[in-house]
C-alpha cells in the first residue's frame, strides 16, 4: 500500500509537470528549489510558500470572519462548498482540522507551486482535474479566509 | 544547429538561383546568416514590439520583430466578432459617430506616445481616415480606451501625429469640405466654400484624455503628411500639402500641374496666444466622443456640439508656406529638430529644409508672393539642400541615431539611405515591391533606436504562395546596423499595412496588465461572486447576471424567458490568474460572442425569434472540463406563463 502510493505521488508529478507548459522542466525545476525542499521536508505539512507560521487564537476574530465570508463568496464560492460535497473542488467542511493552517494559506496565495511540487495539493489535483486558480489573494485576505474556515468548522 | 543553418541556406540559395521566376532572385540578398538575425528560439523573446496599422481593415496589429511574429490585432476603428468589440453593449459606444453606429474605417498611422521627443510606452494613437477620429490605445491593457471624431475634416489623413510632449495630437483633413452653418452648396463653389481643417486635441499628461484644443481654419486643398517639430523647432508642425491647383474632379491630371505645392509651416505656441487673447470663433458642429472606463469595463458616448476656430487667414503669424516640389507626400522632421524632407510624390529631387533657415527668411520678411493671405517662403532662403535624383517616387522618410535618413521610394521600389547634412545618397536596397511607408524604430523620435528599417510594401506579387486574386500584404525587415543595408525577413501582415512604429520590448513588456482586480470591477451588473448570479426581469428586458470560472457557467439552466424579450448575459469571469479568459455564445445570436477578460464583466444582448431550447457555452479553451462549460436557455412562446427560473447544479422543476 505504501509502495503504491509512492508510485501514485510520482506519476502525479510527472502528469503534473508534462501539463504545465510554462514550467521549468522538472530536474531543474528541483535543484532550483533544494531550498524550499528542505524547508518542506522540515515539515511538509505546512506546504511551500511564504506562510512559514501561523498563530490562531480562540475566540474567532469576528471583524476575519466576516471579511473572509466576503471574499470567499467572491473569489471561491464558485468552486468550494461550505459542506463535504465536492464540485469543482474539495468541500471545505472539516478542512481546518485535516489541513494546517499554513498548508491552507500556503495553497490559496501560492497555489501554482504548490500544484508542481507539494504531494498533497497534487493528489487533490489527481482528483479534481482542473488546476485550482491564482485568485490573486494576498496573505491577508488568506488569513480573513482561514479564520472564516474555523467559523464554518463549527469554532467559536 | 550553426551548420543546419548553413546547409538549410545553401539548399535555399541553390532552389532560388535555379528558380526562373524571381525577378531578381533575393539569394544574393540574403547571405551573411541572415537567417539567425531574426531567429528568435522558443520561449524566447523579440526585441521590439512594432505597432503595425491595418488599413482599411481598422486595426491595429501587433508584431514581434526581428521575427515578425503576429502576437495581436487590437481592434481600433472596426467591429471585431471574435473578443466582441463593437458587439457587446459595453463596447458598441466606441464606435459612435455623429452618423450613428460607423462599424469600419480605414486606419494608416499609428503614433506612439512621447515624452521630451522619446518613446515613454503609455499610448498609441490611431487615425480614422473616412469618418474622421482619432483614437488612443493603452499601451498596458493593449485595448482602444477613446474615440474623438473630427468635424469640419473629410479624410482624415494628416493625422494623428503628436508634439514632443504629446501636449498635441493633430489631425488634418485630406479633403477640404464646406464648413460653417450651409454645406449643401455646388461642387464647383470648391474656391470659394471649401476649406481645409487643422484639429489639436489636447491630450491630458496623466490620463490620456483627449479633447479639441482649436481647430485652424487653413486655405481650400489637400492635407497629406504631417510631422511635429522637436527641439529646436518644438512648437512647430509641418504639413505636406498637394492640389494647391484647387481641383475637385480628375485630381491625378489636375492637382499635377503646378510645380511646386506647400509645406505648410504652423506655429502653434502663436496660435495658442491667438486662442488666449479670445480671437478664436465658436462654431456650431456636432462630434461624438467615446471613453472607455477600465473600472465599469464600459464605454460611454458623449456628442459635443461646439468647437473654436482660428482662421489663419485672418489671423497673421501662424501659418507660413514653404514651396516644395510636386505634390509632396512625407514631411518628416529628423532627430535634431533642424531639418524637415520634403518628397514630392513627382519630384526627381528632395528638398530638405532648414528651420533655422526658415526663421531667419520669416524675420527678413524673405517672402516670394502669398497665397490666400499667407505669406509663400522663397524656396532658396530657407533650403537647407536637395538630394538629388535619389530614385523615383520618394514617399517616407525615418531616420537612425547616426544622421541618416531612410527614404521610401514606392516607383522605383527601394530603401535609400542618405545622410541628412551632406546630403549624399550612402546605399540603396529594392522592396519586394513598391514600398509605401517604412519604419525605424524610434525613427520619428528624438532618440531613434535604430538597428533595422521595416518597408510595408503595396505589392507582393510572386513572394509568396498564391491565395486567389487577393494575395498576402507584407513587411519586409532589412539591418542597417553596417553600412550597407540588408535585407532579412519577408513577413506577412494583415489588412493592408500603412505607417507603423517600433518600440523596445522592455518598454513594455513589464508594464502589461494582467487581471482585472475582481475588488475594483464597478460595472453596474457584475456579479461579484456566485451568489451574486441571478436572474432578474423588468417587462420585455431580462437581465441575466452570470459567472465564469473554470469549469462552468452560472446559472447554466434558465427558463422562463419568451419570444421577444431582450436578453442581456452580463458574463462576469471570476478568474483572477493571468492569461483564463473565458468566452460566451448563444446559438442564434445576431451579433457575435464576447471574450471576457479575468475579474472583466461583459454583455451580450440576445433576442431569441422562437421557443425552444438554446445551447450557450465558454467558447475559449479554459481547463480541462472546457467542453461541460455549458448550459442551456428555455425561450417559451410570447406572453407564455413559464416561471422565471434558473439554477446550476440542481435540476430546474421539471414539466413546467
Amino acid at each position: 500500500m505504501k509502495h503504491l502510493l509512492k508510485i501514485t505521488v510520482a506519476a502525479s508529478v510527472v502528469w503534473v509537470v508534462s501539463c504545465s507548459p510554462e514550467k521549468p522542466r522538472f530536474e531543474e525545476n528541483s535543484k532550483k528549489n533544494t531550498s524550499s525542499a528542505v524547508e518542506s521536508v522540515a515539515d511538509p505539512t505546512k506546504g511551500i510558500g511564504p506562510v512559514k507560521h501561523v498563530t490562531l487564537s480562540t475566540p474567532l476574530d469576528q471583524e476575519r470572519v466576516k471579511r473572509g465570508k466576503d471574499i470567499y463568496e467572491m473569489k471561491c464560492e464558485a468552486c468550494h462548498r461550505l459542506d463535504d460535497q465536492r464540485v469543482v473542488g474539495p468541500g471545505w467542511k472539516d478542512i481546518t482540522k485535516r489541513r494546517k493552517p499554513e498548508w491552507i494559506m500556503n495553497m490559496i496565495t501560492n497555489v501554482d507551486v504548490m500544484l508542481d511540487q507539494d504531494p498533497e495539493a497534487q493528489k487533490l489535483l489527481e482528483l479534481c482535474l482542473t488546476r485550482m486558480p491564482n485568485q490573486n489573494v494576498s496573505v491577508g485576505d488568506a488569513r480573513d479566509i482561514l479564520e472564516f474556515m474555523r467559523r464554518n468548522d463549527g469554532e467559536q | 544547429m550553426k551548420k543546419y543553418n548553413f546547409y538549410f541556406m545553401l539548399a535555399a540559395a541553390a532552389v532560388m538561383l535555379s528558380g526562373g521566376c524571381k525577378p531578381q532572385g533575393p539569394a544574393g540578398v540574403t547571405t551573411g546568416g541572415a537567417a539567425s538575425k531574426v531567429y528568435v528560439a522558443p520561449g524566447q523573446y523579440d526585441e521590439f514590439y512594432n505597432f503595425v496599422s491595418g488599413g482599411f481593415n481598422g486595426q491595429l496589429a501587433v508584431y514581434g520583430l526581428p521575427s515578425g511574429r503576429l502576437f495581436r490585432n487590437i481592434p481600433v476603428f472596426s467591429v471585431n466578432p471574435e473578443n466582441g468589440y463593437g458587439y457587446s453593449e459595453e463596447t458598441k459606444p466606441m464606435l459612435n459617430t455623429s452618423h450613428g453606429f460607423v462599424p469600419w474605417d480605414d486606419f494608416h498611422h499609428p503614433a506612439l506616445s512621447t515624452t521630451n521627443g522619446e518613446h515613454d510606452g503609455r499610448w498609441a494613437f490611431g487615425n480614422a481616415n473616412n469618418t474622421p477620429r482619432v483614437a488612443r490605445i493603452d499601451l498596458s491593457t493593449f485595448r482602444t480606451v477613446e474615440i474623438i471624431e473630427l468635424p469640419n475634416s473629410g479624410g482624415n489623413h494628416s493625422s494623428p501625429f503628436i508634439t514632443e510632449n504629446t501636449e498635441y495630437v493633430v489631425a488634418g483633413t485630406r479633403f477640404s469640405v464646406p464648413v460653417g452653418e450651409n454645406r449643401d452648396v455646388p461642387i464647383s463653389s470648391y474656391k470659394e466654400n471649401f476649406k481645409g481643417t487643422i484639429s489639436f486635441i489636447k491630450v491630458d499628461p496623466q490620463t490620456g484624455r483627449m479633447n479639441i484644443a482649436f481647430q485652424l481654419r487653413t486655405p481650400g486643398f489637400n492635407y497629406d503628411l504631417s510631422r511635429a517639430g522637436k527641439g529646436p523647432s518644438h512648437g512647430w508642425f509641418f504639413f505636406s500639402c498637394y492640389n494647391t491647383e484647387q481641383a475637385y474632379t480628375l485630381l491625378e491630371v489636375n492637382a499635377s500641374r503646378n510645380d511646386k505645392d506647400f509645406i505648410m509651416a504652423v506655429n502653434w505656441k502663436k496660435a495658442e496666444e491667438y486662442l488666449a487673447a479670445g480671437k478664436g470663433k465658436t462654431e456650431k458642429v456636432r462630434y461624438a466622443h467615446n471613453v472607455y472606463d477600465e473600472k465599469t469595463h464600459s464605454a460611454s458616448s458623449t456628442i459635443l456640439e461646439e468647437v473654436t476656430v482660428l482662421d489663419v487667414m485672418e489671423l497673421p503669424g501662424i501659418v507660413y508656406f514653404l514651396p516644395c516640389p510636386k505634390s509632396p507626400h512625407g514631411c518628416d522632421v529628423d532627430p535634431t529638430g533642424e531639418y524637415i524632407v520634403g518628397s514630392g510624390k513627382l519630384a526627381a529631387l528632395m528638398p530638405v529644409f532648414s528651420f533655422t533657415k526658415m526663421q531667419q527668411a520669416i524675420a527678413n520678411k524673405d517672402f516670394e508672393g502669398e497665397f490666400q493671405g499667407i505669406p509663400v517662403i522663397k524656396y532658396e532662403s530657407a533650403l537647407h539642400g536637395e538630394v538629388q535624383k535619389p530614385g523615383l517616387g520618394p514617399l517616407h522618410t525615418e531616420f537612425d541615431a547616426n544622421g541618416n535618413a531612410y527614404t521610401s521610394f514606392f516607383v522605383s521600389s527601394e530603401i535609400v539611405k542618405w545622410n541628412v547634412k551632406t546630403l549624399q545618397v550612402l546605399d540603396r536596397v529594392p522592396t519586394y515591391y513598391s514600398i509605401g511607408h517604412l519604419c525605424v524604430p524610434g525613427g520619428p523620435t528624438k532618440k531613434p533606436h535604430g538597428k533595422y528599417v521595416i518597408a510595408y510594401n503595396k505589392i507582393t506579387k510572386d513572394r509568396y504562395l498564391p491565395t486567389g486574386p487577393e494575395l498576402c500584404q507584407s513587411a519586409q525587415l532589412y539591418s542597417i546596423d553596417g553600412d550597407k543595408m540588408q535585407l532579412l525577413l519577408d513577413f506577412p501582415t494583415i489588412g493592408e499595412p500603412h505607417y507603423a512604429e517600433a518600440i523596445p520590448a522592455g518598454m513594455l513588456k513589464d508594464k502589461s496588465v494582467k487581471i482585472y482586480p475582481i475588488e475594483e470591477n464597478q460595472h453596474p451588473y457584475v456579479a461579484k461572486g456566485e451568489k451574486m448570479a441571478r436572474v432578474e426581469r423588468k417587462g420585455n428586458d431580462v437581465h441575466v447576471y452570470m459567472t465564469a470560472i473554470r469549469s462552468h457557467l452560472t446559472p447554466d439552466n434558465i427558463e422562463g424567458l419568451r419570444v421577444g424579450d431582450n436578453v442581456y448575459f452580463h458574463v462576469t469571469n471570476l478568474e483572477q490568474d493571468w492569461d483564463v479568459p473565458h468566452g460566451f455564445a448563444i446559438k442564434g445570436a445576431l451579433n457575435a460572442e464576447l471574450l471576457i477578460m479575468p475579474g472583466e464583466t461583459q454583455t451580450l444582448l440576445w433576442k431569441p425569434q422562437k421557443a425552444g431550447i438554446y445551447p450557450f457555452y465558454c467558447t475559449d479553451f479554459c481547463s480541462a472540463l472546457h467542453q461541460e462549460m455549458q448550459g442551456y436557455a428555455r425561450v417559451s412562446p410570447a406572453g407564455s406563463g413559464t416561471p422565471l427560473k434558473f439554477s446550476t447544479g440542481e435540476p430546474a422543476a421539471a414539466n413546467q
